[in-house]
């Protein structure tokens, strides 16, 4: 190989930026066109930092515009390369269009989003405006909680993405500031390690084969159109799960880390659940135990897969639960909250008596503190208690001034 | 759980400081955490950076934190900031100022039935390393405060840490770490 090895220790101290950084680099991606957002910019300067050290051989090709970017990475995997790149809030929002181009051309892509709030007001601290706003976008959406999984998750994105059944891009969600400039503690993989897990880059249908000439970018009119995006959904519902399946199976038995499509934290026995995605998952684990500790029997359930939307797993999770909270870091806008809808979508047609309520929290990267966590279970047991949801359907957490409660 | 707040000035190294307080105690097989709060912070304006360090891993990511130490590394911020926000009966404060510890606790009330040492961080970076960067004199004195590791231990793994920069300037904060070991009261 034309490029040089790196030596990291066994656990590094890296925040999420660096660990995704990191994992581009032991991946080998050919090319990144990226402009840079913050917070994810990191990941992208990092990327060229290793191609300009002589650790990574490909391009980086710097543009006007994310919207440029992606464009780039688009003709970048259309010829048959390796390609990832970087962004956040108004740089994703401005990729929007080119984001339905490279999942409707089939293009495996890895997007690493660093989740941020939209403007205005203008803000750069992490929610999941951004996140929701790619979710109709026929892109896999996996979902890191720390710098580990930021790191771990980008392997699984190349793996599961680059799969000659699947071929479509993934986006790794990182919440804005609070994974992507948090330092922890990250076990890393070795070059080789990394390398061999996502394997050399086989493409298909790429336009630098000229002894099998393709079109890409075509147009189709009522004819086909529906055909196409049919099929591409088809592939969302029924072939990407039993690939991440696969690519966790194959990544717990090289690191020992397990990742689950929904991570369940405390749920065999437990009577009140918060659902959530991002750094709350973890915060929430650990006010889940001090609960248990008081005699409320509380569990977790985070999304590691946001799209596809685990439904089945969250049925089967969810069945013998008593009261949940839906948290959406990201204003619905004159409706309910995303996962909240999508939470009821799951429950409606079983036999679950639960008691299913909504909060909005944390926007602009407001904190949700452990006392909120813990006013939430006894919220929830509260609810269990009188055998009916005590509360609006819709509330709002860490907002001043009157309490804002709608539904 | 250890719990420390830095009160900074952006610019001032407080996210490498704790970054690299961080990185020397996972050395040791502790859990980790540092960040900061952000903003549209211009170099200069006041901020806060964190530290939490635990046996097991670390899962709270809230930035409320009622802090065992808080480390002040510019002067002014005691007047300026409120340095003894969410503190706790034993909450620690090292604090650097050209004052003696009496002084200052005098000059700012708050700091008064406070555990305060102090230690003029600015001053010693200024003279070892030719900057006002008081992140790692501040680390120095945190060293001798808690005793948390042997100095030595301490310098050795800081060496790696800043390992990318000039040996002159590596060998400036050595000077600077120990001094601030030494002066802290």
């Amino acid at each position: 190989m034309a490029f040089d090895k790196m030596e990291l220790r066994d656990i590094e101290v890296w925040d999420g930026n660096f660990a995704a950084a990191q994992a581009l680099r032991q991946c080998q991606i050919d090319v990144v066109a990226a402009y840079p957002i913050t917070p994810s910019t990191p990941i992208v300067e990092g990327y060229a930092k290793f191609l300009a050290d002589g650790y990574v051989e490909g391009e980086f090709v710097m543009v006007e515009s994310e919207h440029a970017a992606m464009s780039g990475c688009i003709g970048a995997a259309a010829a048959g390369g390796r390609v990832a790149t970087a962004t956040s809030s108004q740089g994703f929002a401005l990729m929007v269009e080119t984001l339905y181009q490279a999942s409707g051309m089939r293009l495996p892509i890895v997007l690493n989003v660093v989740n941020r709030a939209l403007a205005a007001p203008l803000n750069v601290n992490g929610d999941h405006s951004d996140m929701y706003l790619g979710r109709d976008s026929g892109w896999i959406q996996l979902d890191a909680y720390c710098p580990q999984d930021a790191y771990d998750l980008n392997f699984i994105a190349f793996k599961v993405s680059e799969d000659h059944e699947v071929r479509l891009p993934c986006m790794v969600h990182q919440d804005g500031f609070m994974t992507s400039h948090t330092a922890q503690g990250v076990k890393t993989l070795t070059d080789d390690q990394g390398y061999g897990f996502v394997g050399e880059y086989k493409p298909m249908n790429d336009m630098l084969d000229f002894e099998h000439p393709v079109t890409h970018g075509v147009q189709t009119e009522e004819d086909w159109h529906f055909e196409h995006k049919a099929r591409q959904h088809n592939d969302l519902m029924t072939k990407v799960f039993p690939k991440i399946e696969a690519a966790f199976d194959a990544f717990e038995k090289l690191s020992g880390r397990k990742y689950n499509i929904v991570e369940k934290y405390d749920m065999d026995d437990a009577d009140v659940s918060v659902v959530c995605m991002g750094t709350s998952v973890e915060t929430a684990r650990e006010v889940a135990t001090e609960m248990r500790a008081k005699g409320i029997k509380a569990g977790v359930v985070g999304l590691r897969v946001i799209r596809p939307f685990p439904f089945m797993q969250i049925q089967e999770v969810l069945k013998d639960v008593k009261a949940i909270a839906v948290l959406d870091r990201s204003s619905p806008n004159g409706a309910p909250g995303m996962l909240f809808n999508e939470i009821a979508g799951c429950l409606f047609n079983t036999d679950t008596k639960a008691l299913l309520s909504g909060y909005v929290y944390g926007l602009g990267g407001r904190d949700l503190t452990k006392k909120h966590l813990v006013d939430l279970f006894t919220e929830l047991q509260a609810n269990v208690d009188a055998g009916k949801i005590l509360t609006p359907l819709q509330q709002f957490i860490g907002v001043r001034g009157p309490k804002l409660s709608f539904l | 759980m250890l719990e420390i707040r830095w009160h900074s000035r952006a610019g001032q190294g407080a996210v490498t400081g704790a970054k690299g307080l961080a990185d020397v105690i996972s050395t040791t097989g502790k859990h980790v955490q540092a960040f900061a709060f952000y903003g549209s912070a211009k170099r200069g304006a006041a901020m806060t950076a964190y530290n939490r360090v635990n046996d097991q891993m670390i899962m709270n990511h809230e930035k409320y934190m009622e802090p065992d130490f808080v480390f002040v590394i510019d002067p002014a911020l005691v007047y300026t900031s409120d340095v003894t926000i969410n503190h706790k009966e034993n909450t620690v404060y090292i604090i650097t100022t050209h004052m003696s510890t009496q002084e200052l606790v005098a000059s700012q009330p708050k700091l008064a039935d406070k555990k305060v040492y102090t230690v003029d961080c600015i001053k010693i970076a200024q003279e070892t390393i030719g900057k006002p960067i008081p992140n790692t004199p501040m680390l120095g004195a945190f060293m001798k405060v808690s005793k948390m590791y042997d100095i030595e231990f301490f310098k050795e793994s800081m060496v790696r840490i800043l390992g990318k920069l000039p040996q002159k300037i590596i060998d400036a904060n050595m000077i600077a770490i120990q001094r601030a070991y030494d002066e802290v009261k």
